[in-house]
């Protein structure tokens, strides 16, 4: 059965195209993916990512079993509101999920995961924790909207009260706070999957309408799941699923930066990642601008020349850059210059680092 | 929603629609509900002259943000052109799908096999039966 998140009406309303995704039926697009694409990398777009699980991980022990449960270190959480990305790993240090953790205050954290997994991720977790001194609770009685944009920031503050406005207004970037959001207790975080500034807001599910109706008031345009990958494609974000999964470690996935292998920390998946480092990693994640007209897709061949071979997986037509761009996991040894087989023809592509774009500017030599 | 089904045109099940030009040529192009149902359309690959296509033969590709779509031959014949115009501008696609955003032209094989194509009323039904 089709989940739907407490907006799934009024997206219809809309004139949301909807599509499956992670078992939830969500909004593909509203009218012009392209138009809601620049919307965000211009002004303010908003997404319902209500299908994205927040989970509250609580209690005297929940630090320490963090630090042991992430790759990365939740003992670099000190300041109140800091966010943190991570991936969750099994033993063989592969990637369960990716998600992000907020510290909201000794002995509280909120991590939020990924809708397909989430299910998977809790079975893992609750498989982990110790029997007492820390309380796990999925928090599906929450609504998430991502406001997105340059004008995000300023669209938001024109919802806000003096004092909550204050707040928002203070708040650094991977930081979050509570706020007081149209008189619901909201979770503001200046996080997102875009490569622009802007928050992502968590309400009770029922008054996630009451927000979505305000933002939309206030000029800020529904944008659906289409644009957000682009936007994220664009700013060199995996998408767990496509760009890693349970047979890939963090280190050939471009997430080496998210793994902290300081000492004396033995976190799930550490002793598999040190052995992988001592082997040699044998592939990397790397960012690829097609040269050739064409349009990169996922699963599609790369050849390395004498490095060999390897392929994208994740591909798009950027819409910012007005070229086709992609994530490939090619051999460590690849160089500057490959080639991706689309339909049958070697077309020439360029390895760059990723992000491609971010905040509406280009971070690539065109 | 409503899609524009030219009467003057001929269609296919799988939504090209063809035109029946003075000289016996046919030009050959995808519908508006096609490209309406594709969104943004942001490359196509079009035959290359001199190419000969059978009936139903994939020959052409558009693209759009989310996915790659293979356009057929509505009947055989020789390719005359390719849209060149395209190249730099697909979006005429979706913004003139029966005019600028024409993909090929051809030579028929055989003149009469239009004829057994799909008229506006039998593809304005293919549409609705598909959508039930």
């Amino acid at each position: 059965m089709t989940l739907q998140t407490p907006l799934h009406d009024r997206h219809i309303e809309l004139g949301a195209r909807m599509v499956d995704f992670g078992g939830w039926d969500m909004p593909l697009q509203y009218g012009s993916q392209l138009e809601e694409h620049h919307t965000v990398r211009r002004d303010a777009g908003m997404f319902d990512v209500s299908h994205m699980r927040a989970v509250d991980v609580e209690g005297p022990r929940s630090g320490d079993f963090l630090r042991r449960l992430l790759a990365n270190d939740v003992g670099r959480l000190t300041a109140p509101g800091k966010a943190l990305y991570s991936c969750l790993l099994n033993d063989d240090g592969r990637v369960l999920d990716d998600l992000i953790v907020y510290f909201r205050g000794p002995d509280r954290y909120r991590l939020v995961v990924n809708a397909g997994t989430a299910d998977k991720d809790l079975a893992w977790i609750g498989a982990q924790a110790p029997a007492s001194g820390i309380g796990i609770r999925p928090r599906g009685d929450l609504g998430i909207v991502a406001v997105q944009g340059p004008q995000a920031r300023a669209r938001v503050a024109g919802l806000l009260a003096p004092a909550a406005a204050a707040r928002a207004a203070a708040l650094a970037p991977f930081f979050a706070t509570d706020l007081d959001l149209l008189g619901a207790e909201a979770f503001a975080a200046r996080t997102g999957y875009t490569g622009e500034d802007g928050y992502e807001l968590m309400v009770p599910g029922s008054q996630l309408r009451a927000l979505w109706d305000a933002l939309l008031a206030a000029g800020v345009r529904p944008c659906g799941l289409g644009a957000r990958d682009t936007l994220r494609l664009e700013a060199g974000m995996n998408l767990y699923g496509n760009d890693m999964d349970e047979r890939t470690t963090p280190l050939e996935s471009g997430l080496a930066w998210t793994v902290s292998l300081e000492p004396g920390r033995d976190f799930i998946g550490r002793r598999a990642l040190e052995a992988q480092l001592a082997a040699g990693v044998p592939r990397k994640l790397v960012g690829v601008l097609l040269l050739d007209k064409g349009v990169l897709r996922s699963h599609q061949k790369v050849y390395a020349g004498p490095a060999g071979e390897g392929e994208t997986t994740s591909g798009s037509y950027s819409p910012t850059l007005e070229r086709s761009i992609a994530l490939a996991r090619v051999p460590a040894a690849t160089g500057a210059e490959v080639e991706v087989d689309i339909r049958g023809k070697r077309l020439r592509a360029r390895v760059v680092r990723p992000p491609f774009v971010r905040h509406g500017k280009a971070q690539i030599p065109l | 929603m409503s899609s524009q089904i030219p009467a003057e045109l001929r269609y296919t099940a799988s939504h090209e629609w063809v035109r029946k030009n003075p000289d016996g040529t046919l030009t050959i192009g995808i519908t508006d509900h096609a490209q309406h149902a594709l969104g943004d359309l942001v490359f196509a690959e079009t035959p290359e002259a001199g190419r000969t296509l059978a009936a139903g033969e994939a020959c052409a590709v558009v693209e759009s943000v989310k996915a790659a779509s293979d356009v057929y031959s509505p009947v055989a014949g020789t390719v005359i052109e390719g849209n060149a115009g395209l190249g730099d501008a697909p979006e005429k696609i979706n913004t003139d799908p029966y005019g600028e955003g024409w993909l090929w032209k051809l030579k028929p094989a055989d003149a009469g096999a239009v004829g057994g194509l799909l008229d506006a009323a039998g593809y304005e039904r293919a549409i609705a039966d598909a959508a039930e």
